[in-house]
């Protein structure tokens, strides 16, 4: 049928017939439409718009006609041709989409299944809290500072204002390296460093000593012959109790909310004159007439006790090398673990030392 | 110090508007520091009864119940009936008692605080009890709490109000005294600080008039002046021991938590407490010859009061007679010259001790005494003779006789001394504006001291029972707790400014971080240990690591010292998480162990006039043992656990040392590994950490032995490294980026070598073998045909790159060339 058409009879040739043309294209777009998968669609291209497709036909068919027959056959053929062409591509273009949804679909997962094979790690309370507290510190321009944990005992007791006969010395329930001769402690308190400090730096000092000590105490629910502490001793001219008295009002703050406040009551550390205990506002009842009656943490007083302070003892500074003429301080300490214990209400002390994974895995990686 | 508040009362002019609450609370804020308020707050009708009948009625539970008729008096008792006289129907589970006695009976309504609980009307055993016979432990008194208490008879009526005729209205305040305030372990201490508190005059109870003396009263030598500074005796004779103690006296002295034992000894007591002064009754007839102070001789031994037979120090002060020793100085007496009830002429002591002489032999002997407690803490070194004339007088008033005119006084104390400061650093030390010289001056002569304004001085005079007022900052301590500590206003000071963590504890920081991310959980263990740990770690008898720091006074003899290792511990609680059902346990620690220093000095006492030099503070550290910060772990069970995605991948040698090599990364230095074979690992799975050259630490597979013995699934791991060392290694900052952009060429090589070559030393030489390969990596790793027997393929991914071109065909055959012939030189390596 390519040949050229010598028998010319336009009323037979389909290209001029437009409702033909038009019907074929109709029958194309159906078939396009009608195919859902891409299987069909190829079916389809192959039945209407492939080489042997009666609008393909058509199409070679007017290469035949009279010239002036050509234009208009062109043009209706190829608008049948274009619309079929376009319509396969949209429908292409859905059908796979809709493929592609279906394959999706069907990968769908269980998300609620567990995701739990990884082991999961976590750090102590007791080092997340001593980071947490060098970390206020730090940024109030104090440095941390640090020593060891078997100390001389010049450094843990004499330097300090406990000479060898101090009735406090034997308050402290020092755990002693044998032979008593070698002068040797397990450090009762971490003031050691503070005067260590002392000894290889020239003031202004301003230091916070996190650290672990020692005292014979068998451990029970209340009681660790380890602990942790933290120290802090300021050295500068012109330091009082007033000083002392911001510094802990702000730790305060920084740890337990900006309510909270200090107070001091009249006390005695050999190595701070004046000395004072220091009590938190309650951080549970805020000495609140309402709830102090019955609060479990402060147990009616509105307060709780938090640490030990004062004016450092011009003894100190002199053993320590520092001019009490020129330079005043203030040291102050308190526990760590007792912190722990009472904001997550704790009621057994050996559960941070047991070392039961669940006790240290609620706290991940910081408090 | 228990201090019986209606004795308080006594000696001061305290309002009665003051309660007991307000009292203690200004005394805390005058640093006494209340205990807690004993005693006083019964309420309620708690009335004498006398019991009229009391039928034994046997219950099912086995016990026999007494169902009793009580009289309480008129005004309480139910009518009688038919059946009943008068009275109240009692049930009473003791048997102690009987018809006729007097009795202490709650009634309905009546609070007892040492039962903490309001007494009702109850049906028990088959009877409504309406009230109940009181135990001396419900009614809170000190003494036999077995049964119920019996009243004398005839000493009080049925009816009679219980509280006032026991005084049981008594509050005594618990006070804590710190160590500086000796002179608060007397109601005299206690009275003055009480009035300067509350602004009252304050009369001294030790303003005692002593008549001049002619003649001696019993002979003293003193041999040790300074140990024993002031010996004073006085006599009294015709003392008639059986009279009993004054009520009052013997309920002070319980309710300040001593016993009532006989009329002498309760005198003497009852001055020291309220004196403060100790003192001691001797029986003239028993001492034979003078009295000598010296000290022990050696293998010289005392059986003290509490019959504990002790063998003395030659650093003992103690007091004798010619028959040896009487007491241990200003400790506790001995039986054989102690008042008995035969007793009428008495020797009275009161002398002055050093504090130290008594602390230590109170330490030495751990025997801890009311009189060892005063002296160690302070005594005033000038009462001693009006604390004598005192106790005479009390034993002649109620024990009859008189006191000798003779007096005997050895030696005798200087105390004054001036302490003189700035008239402005009170304020300025306190921070508390308010304070100027004349607060200052008031505040101090409140505490007795004699104070004179001197220009810009103030020069201050302690009184002689002040021994904690001697510096400056003393007496400021002494103005601010009379200003009160409440007036110190809040000032943040300015830090001058630092420079934040210093790098190794940045370091640490991220060591705890990767040990977390690693998923190791953090646990923290006491570091004692001893010989039992070393045996369940297998460390042979000649292991460094049993070289322990030890321990004078350790909590427990199975750990007399410090441990070596942070294994001992960590594996102890591996052991607890198996115990308590935890199959899959990853743990850590960061810590310090300790080993002794061979030949290390002892630790020198310097003195505290001056700072010691560099040199002296070097010789003070070399005498610490070393301490380094360690960091150790445990795995056992599953390192991934199964799931529904896939099975679990049991925790391998090879992940106690990824949790080394993973430290070593995180701070930036190099770590190799070696084999090695030490315990506690497997000997053919344990790895060497090397740094430098140096092993800084083990890790691999525990020994089987050692994971039984701690009770732990086979193939447990751990690891064990010296912080310290890592941290020193640890450049100032992490290496720079070095890449190229240049294409990368993949090669990989098979090798085919004895079991015995290290995969990791391979692996390493093949890294080195051309400056073209930028990294190589061991993927896979096979044993089996057609593999020779004792040997092992290792195939490695090599990659290279050059920084400024691409490689060629023949670089790149250069190179694996050039690794192939190291691998055949070095390692007799053949390519597969």
């Amino acid at each position: 049928m390519s040949a050229p058409n010598s028998d010319y009879d336009p009323v037979e040739v389909t290209p001029l017939r437009a409702d033909e043309v038009e019907r074929m294209r109709d029958e194309a777009l159906a078939a396009i439409a009608a195919a859902d998968s891409i299987e069909a669609l190829k079916q389809a291209k192959i039945e209407h718009v492939g080489d042997r497709s009666p609008l393909a036909l058509a199409n070679r068919e007017i290469g035949a006609l009279p010239p002036q027959a050509r234009k208009e056959a062109g043009q209706r053929v190829g608008q049948a041709r274009g619309a079929v062409n376009q319509a396969l591509t949209r429908r292409t273009d859905e059908v796979e989409a809709e493929e592609f949804e279906r394959k999706l679909a069907a990968e769908a997962v269980d998300v609620t299944l567990p995701i739990d094979r990884e082991p999961v790690g976590a750090r102590h309370p007791l080092t997340t809290i001593q980071d947490h507290v060098s970390d206020i510190f730090v940024a109030m321009g104090w440095e941390i500072a640090e020593g060891p944990e078997v100390e001389a005992e010049w450094l843990n007791f004499d330097a300090l204002n406990l000479g060898p006969d101090h009735p406090a010395r034997t308050m402290m329930d020092t755990f002693w390296v044998t032979p008593e001769s070698a002068a040797m402690v397990l450090r009762t308190h971490t003031s050691p460093v503070q005067a260590r400090t002392m000894l290889t730096r020239t003031p202004p000092i301003y230091i916070a000593c996190p650290g672990r000590v020692f005292r014979t105490d068998e451990p029970d629910a209340t009681h660790a012959p380890v602990f942790h502490q933290v120290e802090g001793l300021a050295i500068d001219e012109g330091l009082s109790m007033a000083h002392l008295k911001g510094t802990l009002d702000h730790l305060a703050r920084a740890i337990y909310g900006a309510d909270i406040t200090t107070r001091f009551r009249p006390s005695y550390f050999p190595f701070t004159e004046p000395s004072a205990e220091v009590d938190l506002l309650c951080y549970v009842c805020h000495n609140d007439s309402a709830q102090v009656a019955d609060c479990p943490t402060c147990r009616g007083e509105g307060w709780v006790e938090w640490g030990g302070c004062g004016v450092v003892n011009p003894r100190v500074l002199i053993a320590c090398g520092v001019d009490p003429e020129r330079y005043s301080g203030f040291a102050f300490g308190m526990g760590l673990d007792r912190t722990i214990t009472s904001r997550y209400d704790i009621a057994d002390l050996r559960d941070l030392w047991d070392g039961d994974i669940r006790f240290t895995e609620p706290f991940g990686i910081g408090l | 110090m228990k201090v019986p508040v209606s004795w308080l009362r006594e000696l001061t002019s305290l309002p009665s508007s003051v309660s007991t609450e307000e009292l203690a609370a200004r005394l805390t804020a005058f640093d006494l520091k209340l205990e807690e308020i004993i005693g006083g707050r019964i309420t309620g009708p708690l009335v004498v009864g006398r019991v009229l009948t009391a039928e034994p009625e046997p219950q099912k539970n086995g016990k026999t119940i007494n169902w009793c008729r009580v009289d309480v008096g008129p005004e309480h008792n139910e009518p009688a009936t038919e059946d009943v006289p008068a009275g109240r129907g009692i049930v009473c589970g003791a048997h102690n008692f009987g018809p006729g006695d007097l009795v202490v009976v709650s009634l309905p309504g009546t609070f007892l605080p040492a039962m903490g609980f309001e007494i009702g009307s109850r049906k028990t055993y088959g009877h409504v009890s309406d009230g109940m016979i009181c135990s001396t432990a419900e009614l809170g008194l000190p003494g036999d709490a077995s049964g119920i208490l019996v009243l004398e008879p005839g000493s009080a009526e049925p009816g009679a109000d219980a509280v006032e005729l026991l005084g049981l209205n008594q509050e005594t305040l618990d006070l804590e005294v710190n160590p500086d305030r000796g002179y608060a372990w007397s109601m005299r201490g206690v009275a003055r600080d009480t009035a300067l508190a509350f602004g009252l005059p304050f009369e001294d109870p030790a303003d005692i008039a002593v008549p001049e003396a002619e003649a001696e009263a019993y002979p003293v030598v003193v041999e040790d002046a300074a140990a024993c500074p002031v010996f004073t005796t006085l006599r009294v004779s015709g003392f008639d021991p059986t009279r009993p103690t004054p009520a009052v006296i013997a309920r002070r002295l319980v309710q300040a938590g001593m016993r009532s034992i006989s009329l002498a000894v309760d005198v003497s007591n009852y001055v020291m407490l309220e004196l403060g002064q100790p003192n001691h009754a001797y029986d003239a007839a028993k001492l034979k010859g003078p009295i000598r102070v010296r000290r022990a001789a050696a293998g010289e031994r005392l059986t003290t009061l509490d019959d504990i037979d002790r063998a003395l120090d030659p650093q003992d002060l103690l007091i004798c007679d010619d028959d040896g020793p009487v007491g241990l100085a200003g400790v506790m007496g001995a039986a054989r010259v102690e008042i008995d009830d035969a007793t009428t002429d008495i020797v009275i002591e009161a002398a002055h001790f050093d504090r130290a002489t008594i602390a230590r032999a109170s330490r030495r002997h751990r025997l801890s005494s009311e009189a060892a407690r005063r002296f160690e803490r302070g005594v005033d070194p000038t009462l001693q003779v009006r604390a004598a004339r005192r106790v005479a007088e009390l034993l002649v008033e109620h024990g009859g006789g008189q006191v000798e005119p003779g007096l005997t006084v050895v030696g005798e104390v200087d105390t004054r001394r001036e302490v003189v400061l700035p008239v402005d650093l009170p304020r300025r030390i306190a921070g508390v504006e308010s304070i100027d010289t004349d607060a200052a001056v008031r505040a101090l002569e409140g505490n007795a001291c004699e104070v004179r304004v001197d220009g810009e001085s103030l020069v201050v005079v302690p009184p002689p029972w002040r021994f904690d007022i001697n510096d400056p900052y003393d007496v400021v301590e002494e103005v601010l707790r009379v200003v009160g500590y409440d007036q110190v206003p809040s000032v943040l000071p300015q830090a001058s400014g630092g420079r934040g963590l210093t790098r190794a504890q940045e370091l640490r920081r991220r060591v705890g971080y990767a040990l977390a991310g690693d998923g190791l959980v953090e646990v923290k263990t006491f570091p004692f240990a001893g010989p039992a740990d070393f045996d369940r770690l297998g460390l042979g008898s000649d292991d460094e690591r049993r070289r322990q720091v030890l321990l004078e006074n350790p909590l427990s003899a199975e750990e007399p010292g410090l441990t070596t290792t942070l294994l001992t511990g960590l594996l102890r609680s591996a052991s607890l998480n198996v115990g308590r059902g935890h199959d899959d346990v990853a743990i850590s620690e960061v810590g310090r162990v300790f080993r002794p220093r061979s030949g290390a000095p002892a630790a020198p006492i310097y003195g505290v006039d001056r700072r010691p030099t560099p040199e002296e503070l070097a010789v003070l550290d070399a005498a610490l043992p070393d301490q380094p910060l360690t960091a150790s772990w445990v795995l056992l069970g599953d390192r991934e656990r199964g799931g529904w995605d896939g099975p679990g991948r049991p925790v391998a040698w090879a992940d106690a040392v990824a949790v080394a090599r993973r430290l070593a990364d995180v701070l930036h230095v190099e770590v190799s590994v070696e084999a090695a074979s030490l315990a506690p690992f497997h000997p053919g799975r344990c790895a060497a950490l090397v740094l430098d050259g140096r092993v800084v630490g083990h890790a691999g597979e525990l020994h089987p032995k050692v994971a039984e013995a701690y009770g732990l699934p086979p193939r447990a791991v751990a690891g064990e490294v010296d912080l310290d060392a890592l941290l020193a290694a640890a450049p100032e900052i992490g290496p720079r980026p070095d890449f190229s952009a240049f294409p990368v060429a993949k090669e990989d090589l098979a090798f085919i070598v004895e079991s015995t070559v290290p995969a990791g030393a391979l692996q390493q030489a093949l890294a080195e073998a051309s400056p073209l390969i930028e990294s190589v990596r061991l993927f896979d790793l096979y044993t089996g045909e057609p593999v020779p027997q004792g040997h092992v393929s290792l195939a490695f991914n090599v990659r290279l790159r050059a920084d400024d071109h691409t490689l060629t065909e023949d670089e790149i055959a250069g190179a694996r060339a050039a690794a192939v012939q190291l691998a055949a030189d070095r390692f007799g390596a053949t390519l597969r």
